[in-house]
């Protein structure tokens, strides 16, 4: 009797276990924040995650909420401290946010957060105007080293992606990094007019934004900073022009703090579901992303030594006061 | 002749009935959000990419571009009846357009706005279809110390422009200058005046100071001096409709406007607020009615309503030919092109001229369709001023509220709108002018950027503000523009003496 019990108990959860995988992830009910105005790269990530989490039938529903706000430092202090232990809720987050926390000096750090996974990258480039005499990153390399002061970069916002990277290339060939003249212009837009019209030496920014320029050669691109050559992209990578500078600007995704680990589990295993499926793989082709999906502890470490790295630079660059 | 060719393709393309269908959607919802504050049309497009993506490119794209131009038409129909402008745009617009309306001029205010708006906006379409190549060098060879320059002038008018003395305005500019440093330095990244308060880090919101200085102070106001003499609005006196007078007022007021919009719009720091102020002062110049400003006078409508629409189209320009964003909207826009995989730039003419071309033509349409959308509206707008005094500001004081929590739901944001109300009723008690106040906040952190990116360029050598012949000319409109009143002020007393 009991022996029949047992099978029967067993039989009932084999059933209800193998039902259950498909129908517990479409009972999830998730909220995003992009911790962001509605339009930017934060902003996108999340709904692109909405679209295909829900279309890819992972998640019941998602909503994609909005906190703009400092780099991301007004999004995430809300989120550290409104979503404590929630394990359905998760925020976007990015090379940018690692800057902005620091240069703000907020309270709230990215080592309170539980990190779930990155998710894309964008490759950066650095480019001159057609008519420039650089014809290489070897030329820009040697006009930093002849006169740094002279040699003006225009780029984003004042600790983002683009002046990190200025302040890498220096020190990676040698110069001082504490003297680029860096230029931060708001949105790429208006740093494209600055190259364009010969006001600056060079531009740094993501490749996509210049893709269109570098294509109809009014600009020409000195070299991108992916490890190897990106099928279909006609440019040098620095690495193989002799200046080791890699670096991308990547977008993950984190969960609040004090979620359990089973709630870890159930979050990471949505989000790797959703880069696999084909809902996801449109969208990055879409939008031109890199998939650059890194889960669980490899992301965690990823995080942390990316944090190190960024702080060094803007310490060095003088924007953060150690 | 190409380009007619182009164009007459276009039109093909725009006038398929779905393409009809997605730009009226468009100018509706446009004008749905120009009219509530804090939800511009940028918001619009951002919240319907997710949803637009399935749908044909052409057809979304002509979709956004209707709700561009909705927008910037629907901000001045609150701006006119109520004092709020619902886009920073059309701030100029209040100015005189809310006196119109309180003198029972609504109607032709509405109209002088809508037609205003559909004058500039055919003009500065015919504009973006032959001059996008030539006003794109242009725009690229703008430097930031020609920026700068272009502030100074824009500061010198509007201070000198506003309220009964140079000293009022310029109080009220320097009181804008300082709520412009607020928030994180674009260039350092230090942030400055923000104590701390993280929600200050981004800066003090457009919107929220317009809302707050226009709406909320004047509502405060409006109740403080119910006891001692009532003021009288009237729905309508005289003629709903625009009279010869009007018209003769207005025409010259569409083009001077459209002049300074489409070229400024096109800049890709340009923006649509400088145009309007711009227009505005020159109106005040040129008129020959001076004594009306400041009491409802129709140029000061028809201007700066017809720079704001132009200045809506000269922002497709680089947006079209080079993929340069120059305002929230286009960067919008730019995403929605990005969606389908679609590179806005100078290759984008030659691989899918159906697309650019539809998408011009398309505007003509939404043009059109504003202008049949909004003017039978009119007659029932102005009755909104029937609403009983009381009725109607505790209506804008909940309007004025909920559009800026809708915007920035956060409790700093709403006290700042509540602080904000209290500076515009005080600054109205005493007679300070308001306006140089929003002007300070948009464009000295401009200035300023551009200033201080001219000398790092230079290496710190101030004299590349004058090397650039646009700069220097700039300048020296500014400078003359400051010294001229006290100059003809001394050849009056010098005249004087002699006789």
């Amino acid at each position: 009797m009991i022996a029949f019990h047992a099978r029967l108990f067993g039989a009932v959860v084999a059933l209800s276990l193998a039902a259950s995988s498909p129908a517990l992830s479409q009972q999830l009910e998730l909220k995003i924040m992009a911790p962001a105005a509605p339009g930017g790269g934060w902003d996108q990530t999340a709904r692109a995650m909405q679209q295909a989490l829900v279309a890819a039938k992972i998640a019941r529903s998602v909503q994609v909420t909005n906190v703009a706000g400092a780099g991301g430092s007004v999004g995430i202090a809300q989120f550290v401290n409104g979503a404590k232990g929630d394990g359905n809720q998760m925020m976007v987050n990015g090379f940018v946010m690692v800057g902005a926390l620091a240069m703000n000096k907020s309270p709230v750090t990215l080592e309170q957060v539980t990190p779930i996974a990155r998710l894309t990258e964008e490759i950066q480039v650095i480019v001159v105007p057609a008519n420039s005499p650089l014809k290489t990153a070897q030329d820009l390399a040697a006009a930093v080293k002849a006169d740094i002061a002279k040699v003006t970069f225009a780029g984003g916002s004042a600790g983002g992606v683009d002046h990190v990277m200025a302040a890498l290339f220096a020190g990676t060939i040698g110069a001082d990094a504490k003297k680029i003249n860096y230029i931060p212009f708001s949105g790429g837009g208006e740093s494209l007019a600055a190259i364009l019209g010969g006001k600056v030496t060079a531009g740094i920014s993501g490749l996509s934004e210049y893709e269109g320029q570098i294509k109809s050669g009014k600009l020409r691109a000195l070299g991108v900073t992916s490890e190897k050559r990106i099928p279909g992209v006609d440019i040098p990578t620095f690495k193989e022009q002799g200046i080791d500078l890699v670096i991308a600007n990547w977008r993950s995704v984190v969960a609040p703090p004090g979620i359990t680990p089973e709630q870890r589990k159930v979050l990471s295993e949505a989000v790797e579901k959703m880069v696999k499926s084909d809902a996801w793989k449109d969208i990055l082709k879409q939008k031109g992303w890199e998939d650059a999906y890194l889960g669980g502890d490899a992301f965690a470490d990823f995080l942390k030594k990316e944090t190190t790295r960024v702080t060094d630079v803007l310490k060095s660059v003088g924007l953060v006061k150690s | 002749m190409e380009t007619f060719a182009a164009l007459a393709h276009g039109m093909a393309v725009a006038i398929q009935p779905m393409n009809l269908l997605y730009a009226l959607i468009g100018v509706f919802l446009g004008t749905a959000v120009g009219v509530l504050p804090g939800i511009g049309p940028a918001l619009t497009v951002a919240l319907l990419l997710p949803v637009t993506y399935k749908l044909d490119p052409g057809g979304s794209l002509i979709m956004f571009a209707g709700i561009y131009y909705g927008g910037m038409y629907g901000g001045s129909t609150t701006a006119i009846l109520i004092n709020t402008p619902g886009e920073s745009a059309s701030m100029a617009t209040a100015l005189e357009g809310n006196k119109m309306a309180k003198a029972g001029r609504g109607g032709p205010a509405l109209a002088t706005a809508a037609i205003g708006s559909f004058v500039a906006g055919t003009i500065a379409t015919i504009g973006l279809a032959f001059l996008a190549p030539l006003l794109v060098d242009f725009a690229v060879k703008f430097g930031p110390e020609d920026y700068f320059a272009l502030m100074c002038v824009a500061f010198v008018t509007v201070s000198a422009t506003f309220g009964d003395s140079p000293i009022r305005g310029l109080t009220s500019l320097f009181i804008g200058l300082t709520l412009g440093l607020i928030g994180i330095d674009k260039l350092t990244g230090q942030a400055r005046l923000a104590f701390g308060v993280p929600e200050l880090l981004d800066g003090v919101e457009v919107t929220t100071l317009a809302v707050g200085l226009f709406a909320v102070g004047e509502a405060l106001y409006v109740a403080s001096r119910r006891h001692h003499a009532e003021e009288k609005i009237e729905p309508v006196r005289g003629s709903l409709w625009m009279t010869m007078e009007d018209w003769k007022r207005s025409w010259k007021a569409w083009l001077r406007g459209t002049m300074f919009g489409f070229p400024i719009g096109a800049l890709p720091a340009g923006g649509a607020e400088i145009p309007t102020f711009l227009s505005y002062s020159t109106e005040r110049r040129l008129s020959k009615h001076p004594e009306e400003f400041g009491k409802g006078a129709i140029e000061g409508v028809a201007g700066p309503e017809a720079a704001n629409n132009a200045s809506a189209a000269g922002t497709l320009v680089p947006l079209l030919t080079l993929g340069l964003p120059t305002s929230a909207t286009a960067a919008m826009m730019l995403a929605g092109f990005q969606q389908y995989g679609l590179n806005p730039g100078p290759l984008l003419f030659a691989e899918r001229p159906d697309l650019v071309w539809g998408l011009i033509a398309s505007l003509f349409i939404a043009n059109v369709m504003l202008l049949v959308l909004n003017l039978p509206l009119v007659g029932l707008w102005v009755r909104l001023l029937a609403i009983p005094q009381p009725w109607l500001y505790a209506g804008i004081l909940v309007f004025a509220t909920m559009g800026t929590i809708a915007a920035k739901p956060s409790v700093v944001e709403l006290s700042m709108l509540a602080g904000f109300g209290v500076l515009g009723f005080l600054m109205r008690r005493y007679d300070f002018p308001i306006a140089p106040v929003v002007v300070g906040l948009i464009l000295g952190p401009i200035a300023e950027s551009q200033l201080r990116r001219a000398l790092a360029i230079s290496l710190g050598d101030p004299i590349v503000l004058l090397q650039s012949p646009m700069s220097a000319t700039l300048l020296g409109i500014a400078l003359i523009a400051l010294l001229a009143p006290f100059v003809l002020k001394g050849l009056d007393r010098f005249k004087a003496s002699e006789d």
